[in-house]
């Protein structure tokens, strides 16, 4: 153009395209190059991480029966973020059946950051859980209503038998602390609680899976990303045999009815745990779901403490059964021969009278078969005072503590470290020290500590190690660690014993005896050749608990039982039938005993444990 | 290849333009298939989805420019007043027929599809004030000779804006200024738009935050500091003076110094110091340019005037004049209020879906924040945001590199026309583009408010495709026809 002045205004035109440009140029270096934060922010739009859990290992027993299954529940999990003014929560509740009040208690709950640490609006909350397919039908049918909310499978415990509860333990929702713990877990999971599910969480749980979701804009699910390329399927739980044989289990748990007790039964050669039972007890179903806080409740609540284990928990004098121990420690230290007589003067005996009336004086086998208190007590004091008590008292002291050591090496005053029980007691077996302390270091002697030499006294045990030192004596000399786990790994962990194996002939004898002429002869059946020991342990709080420990057959011992019926009276009254039937019921298959089962079934003796 | 002074249409025609036209088209309809894509989806050819209609429009569009390129170039002269008549009319009717869509009454139902008048009104209203300015006798001295282009664009502006409520077809009518600047209007317009965007920020963005000290509000006093200093750098430089900036600058420092001293024992009102300061130079201004009879000054210290006034008018025009919604859009952008459910929704989303494509892109039809809807409009006006997160920095910059150069071949082939007419109509066409280009983008990117106008080639919708094919066509076919026009 001629004469054009104002030419150069072109410059200024293509001038301001490119400024245009490079500031946008600019603006999406900062968006798509150095701001980091949007990539977090596309991915919590449109993935939608949902776990797949997996179905818990299933719990048999020895012989394969089913214990523990899974049933299906439902959860339902919300995305605050999700849900927009329009969300309907008149017609949400509706379909829940709750109150607007309950559902703004809920979402209060989980918007407290105090109560639910890893609160976020982008991520599912729980808001339900535990519900039954009946009670989400309406939900599920009406879920493209409610934008941000999922609905979650999920498996519960289920049980095939009323029993054993205390052994299988319960799975519950985990708390913070195994939260932060374990990052397997993460809020409103599940994890075993107690007993085995506790001990096998990690065997039984599995891996969870992980499916990634593509949601739209109004969190409609649009398939999976990428192909599910990076999903994950979710690996079931191991299955877990237990040692429980649950005809075994079913009997123990029947006959300690109405009773506060507890009976362990072993397989002596192998350590298998065949039945544990403590009464009071509870239906495992009980502890499941919706209602588990709520009976979890009850149960702590009640007093006679249904959730404590008194199989392994519970701590009791072992009275006269402690005289099997005291044998054999007693032939080992040298303090006597299985032909050692003592003199018993019955009931006018110092300083301890015997309960029963037998001839005198008495060698071993037949002290044990009438359970002969002046006897052990005589035996005791001579392996203690074998060399004199010394200057200072410390001969007798170290002779005290070869016994102890001798008595612990039973499994006693010790918790059983390499097994697969949860919660136990050690016990106790009263050390020097704690003697020194009462007594000084020189004020002590074998007559002081007499009531030790018949199981009474500060010696106390657990159910458990009873059956154990049952175990013991019929495998002549050592033991394999009591536990639940039905597979071999627990066979190496055996504990051998420092007693010559003639002295648990001579033991067993004298349990045999029990069984045929003593204590238990009325509970003994002719085709089985059982053996045994009664206690009646003295009990400052009231009656005399009843125990008993046996084993059999005695030429080939299956079974170890131990049985302990908390304010019964004498052992041979109440423990012994317990654990005779036991015998039988594992022995034979069956309980021939008809009548007994039902009397010592039915007999109450405490009135306040409940049936669940 | 030299243009040939004979008319084969085929042989003149810039096809370099042409195939930026179709880079543009082609990769717009790329994305338009992306942004509608969901996942379950098959072909591009599928009319009952928005790519297979692009599809549909695209075929028409190229029909459309080659019957533009055969209808004698002399014909868009001939009928620019005609055509700028029937438009009027059409605009004025267009609110009856139409039904309201989204709170717009621009568009026209015609049988199956819809079409929007305002798309075209751009392409008559450049080609008549191409043929106002481009007459024999017009020549652009004085304010009188805007008065009718002004007109000319601000009539169907008005009418879109008021009566069709299409504030952001109405608004991109503001690209004729840069037309007008080249044919000779002064720069300072263009430097008034933009104080009156600046002045409008500053005192809506910081009006409500009060002074640390005194009372009045930051916003009010940077105005009128940034008035303060105009005021002194116009009289220095229209009054030659060598000392008075000295004395300017330092008594305005002392009134302020002073100020702040009283501000001790008397709380002073910052917002009327500073008012009072800027009305004494103004008042100044006035008086040297009457006694020096330098008239330039007067303009200045009107300006200045006009400026006061505006500042506070600002705040009435933003709390009683606009929609609440239109209101929130630019408290949002501003970074005033955070709406992420609300107004700011888009915005957010779209900036997630740029960002989240990072340098490379997540590759074509694999993004998630399109695919997923989470970007409202995304195949219309927000479609930059697939090109940034499936194509990535690269892609998004490839795309604006690409629109760059086509307006800058815009403006080469402006400024090698004959003839007036055709300049100021490839002046309209290449403003108009670049209007669109930095209003859409820009949008999307977060750094100018929401309003609602199709990036060119790219958004989805036959009207506005069209209607750039025209405006682009017809441009093309007068460009090819230069050789014929007598210098």
């Amino acid at each position: 153009m001629i004469n054009d002045q104002y030419y150069k205004h072109r410059y200024v035109i293509s001038g301001i395209a490119i400024v245009v440009v490079l500031v946008y140029i600019i603006r999406l270096f900062y968006l798509q190059v150095i701001d980091q934060s949007t990539k977090d922010q596309a991915d919590n739009n449109a993935l939608v991480k949902q776990t797949i859990y997996p179905s818990r290992g299933l719990i048999y027993d020895r012989n394969g029966v089913l214990l523990v299954f899974n049933q299906p529940i439902y959860e339902i999990t919300m995305t605050m973020r999700l849900m927009g003014p329009e969300w309907d929560t008149a017609a949400f509740c509706n379909c829940l059946q709750i109150t607007r009040a309950e559902f703004d208690e809920r979402i209060s709950e989980i918007k407290d950051r105090k109560k639910n640490r890893g609160y976020s609006k982008d991520t599912p909350q729980g808001f339900m859980g535990q519900l039954k397919k009946e009670d989400i039908a309406n939900l599920q049918e009406s879920l493209f209503r409610f934008p941000g909310i999922q609905i979650q499978k999920r498996t519960l415990r289920d049980y095939t038998y009323n029993a054993a509860a205390h052994v299988l333990g319960s799975v519950g929702e985990v708390n913070q602390n195994d939260i932060d713990n374990d990052e397997y877990y993460s809020r409103g999971d599940y994890s075993g609680r107690d007993g085995l599910e506790r001990t096998y969480e990690k065997q039984l749980r599995g891996d969870k899976g992980v499916e990634i979701l593509m949601r739209d804009s109004r969190g409609r699910i649009q398939g999976s990303y990428q192909d599910g390329e990076l999903d994950r399927t979710a690996q079931a739980g191991t299955d877990l045999y237990t040692t429980l044989d649950i005809q075994l289990q079913l009997l123990a748990e029947e006959l300690l009815a109405g009773k506060i007790g507890s009976a362990v039964a072993i397989e002596p050669k192998t350590g298998e745990i065949l039945a544990l039972a403590s009464n009071p007890s509870w239906n495992p179903k009980v502890l499941v779901g919706k209602e588990r806080s709520e009976n979890y409740e009850v149960l702590f609540k009640d007093p006679t403490k249904p959730l404590y284990n008194r199989a392994t928990q519970a701590t009791y004098p072992p009275g006269s059964t402690f005289k099997t121990i005291q044998a054999l420690v007693c032939l080992e230290e040298g303090g006597i021969t299985p032909n050692t007589l003592y003199p018993c003067s019955g009931p006018s005996s110092t300083p301890i009278k015997c309960t029963h009336h037998h001839g005198s004086p008495v060698a071993l086998e037949k002290a044990i078969e009438q359970s002969c208190n002046p006897y052990f007590w005589a035996a005791f004091r001579d392996v203690l005072q074998k060399d004199g008590y010394g200057k200072e008292n410390e001969t007798f002291r170290h002779r005290y503590e070869l016994w102890r050591n001798d008595v612990m090496s039973f499994g006693l005053g010790q918790k059983f470290n390499d097994t697969d029980i949860g919660d136990q007691s050690s016990g106790s077996i009263p050390s020097t020290k704690y003697f020194d302390r009462w007594y000084g270091k020189t004020g002590w002697k074998a007559i002081t500590i007499r009531s030790l030499s018949i199981g009474q006294g500060e010696i106390i045990v657990t159910p458990l190690q009873l059956a154990n030192q049952a175990a013991i004596i019929a495998n002549e000399g050592y033991y394999i660690s009591p536990h639940l786990n039905k597979n071999d790994s627990m066979q190496t962990h055996i504990h051998r014993l420092n007693i010559e194996k003639q002295h648990f002939e001579v033991v067993k004898e004298g349990m045999h005896r029990v069984m045929v002429y003593g204590t238990g002869r009325h509970f003994a059946i002719d085709s089985l050749h059982m053996a045994g020991k009664t206690g009646t342990a003295q009990n400052p709080h009231g009656r005399d608990h009843a125990i008993f420990i046996g084993f059999a057959p005695v030429e080939d011992p299956q079974i170890a039982v131990a049985v302990v019926v908390e304010n019964a009276g004498f052992g041979a009254t109440w423990a012994c039938p317990v654990a005779s039937m036991m015998i039988e019921q594992y022995l034979t298959g069956e309980v021939k005993r008809k009548d007994l089962r039902k009397r010592i079934a039915e007999s109450v003796l405490n009135e306040s444990v409940k049936k669940w | 290849m030299r243009a040939s002074r004979s008319g084969n249409i085929w042989q003149n025609l810039d096809w370099l333009t042409v195939g930026l036209f179709l880079v543009l088209v082609i990769f717009g309809w790329l994305n338009i298939y992306g942004a509608s894509y969901t996942f379950d989806q098959t072909s591009i050819f599928d009319f009952s989805n928005r790519a297979g209609k692009q599809f549909a429009w695209i075929l028409g569009s190229l029909v459309l420019g080659i019957v533009l390129l055969l209808i004698d170039y002399k014909t868009y002269d001939v009928l620019a007043y005609i055509a700028y008549g029937a438009m009027l009319i059409l605009l004025l009717i267009t609110p009856l027929l139409a039904h309201d869509i989204k709170g717009s009454l621009s568009w026209i139902s015609l049988g199956p599809v819809s079409l929007q008048p305002a798309e075209f009104a751009k392409c008559i209203v450049a080609l008549a004030v191409a043929k106002y300015m481009g007459r024999y006798e017009y020549k652009l001295r004085t304010w009188r000779d805007l008065i009718v282009p002004f007109a000319l664009i601000g009539v169907p502006a008005l009418i879109i804006m008021v009566l069709q409520k299409e504030t952001g077809s109405a608004l991109v009518f503001a690209a004729f200024l840069l037309v007008f600047y080249r044919q000779g209007m002064s720069g300072y317009v263009l430097w008034i738009g933009v104080a009156a965007v600046a002045l409008f920020i500053i005192s809506i963005r910081f009006g409500e935050i009060p002074l640390p000290f005194g009372t009045g509000s930051v916003g009010i006093l940077t105005c009128m500091l940034l008035l303060t200093a105009v005021e002194i750098f116009f009289i220095c430089k229209e009054h030659k003076m060598k000392w008075q900036p000295l004395i300017l600058c330092g008594s305005v420092a002392a009134i302020y110094g002073i100020c702040l001293l009283i501000n001790l024992w008397v709380t002073v009102p910052f917002n009327w110091v500073s008012m009072g300061v800027v009305l004494a130079l103004i008042l100044y201004n006035i008086f040297v340019s009457i006694y020096w009879r330098k008239w330039a000054l007067l303009i200045v210290a009107a300006f200045s005037l006009g400026c006061i006034g505006y500042t506070q008018a600002c705040d009435f025009v933003f709390t009683r004049v606009l929609q609440p919604h239109q209101r929130t859009r630019i408290e949002v952008l501003l970074g005033m209020k955070e709406d992420l459910a609300g107004a700011g929704y888009n915005v957010n989303q779209a900036r997630i879906a740029i960002g989240s494509g990072r340098f490379m892109g997540k590759g074509y039809l694999k993004g998630t924040q399109t695919k997923l809807q989470f970007v409202p409009e995304q195949d219309t006006d927000f479609i930059f945001c697939t090109v940034g997160e499936e194509w990535g920095f690269v892609g998004s910059v490839g795309v604006l590199l690409v629109y760059l150069f086509f307006i800058l071949r815009l403006i080469e082939i402006a400024e090698r026309q004959r003839t007036i007419f055709t300049q100021i109509y490839a002046y309209s066409v290449a403003s108009i583009f670049l209007f669109h280009l930095m209003i859409n983008v820009g949008m999307v990117l977060g750094l100018l408010p929401v309003i609602g106008i199709p990036l060119p080639f790219f958004s989805y919708g036959g009207s506005s495709l069209w209607g750039f094919t025209l405006l682009l066509f017809i441009l093309l076919r007068l460009d090819a026809a230069r050789m014929e026009q007598l210098r």
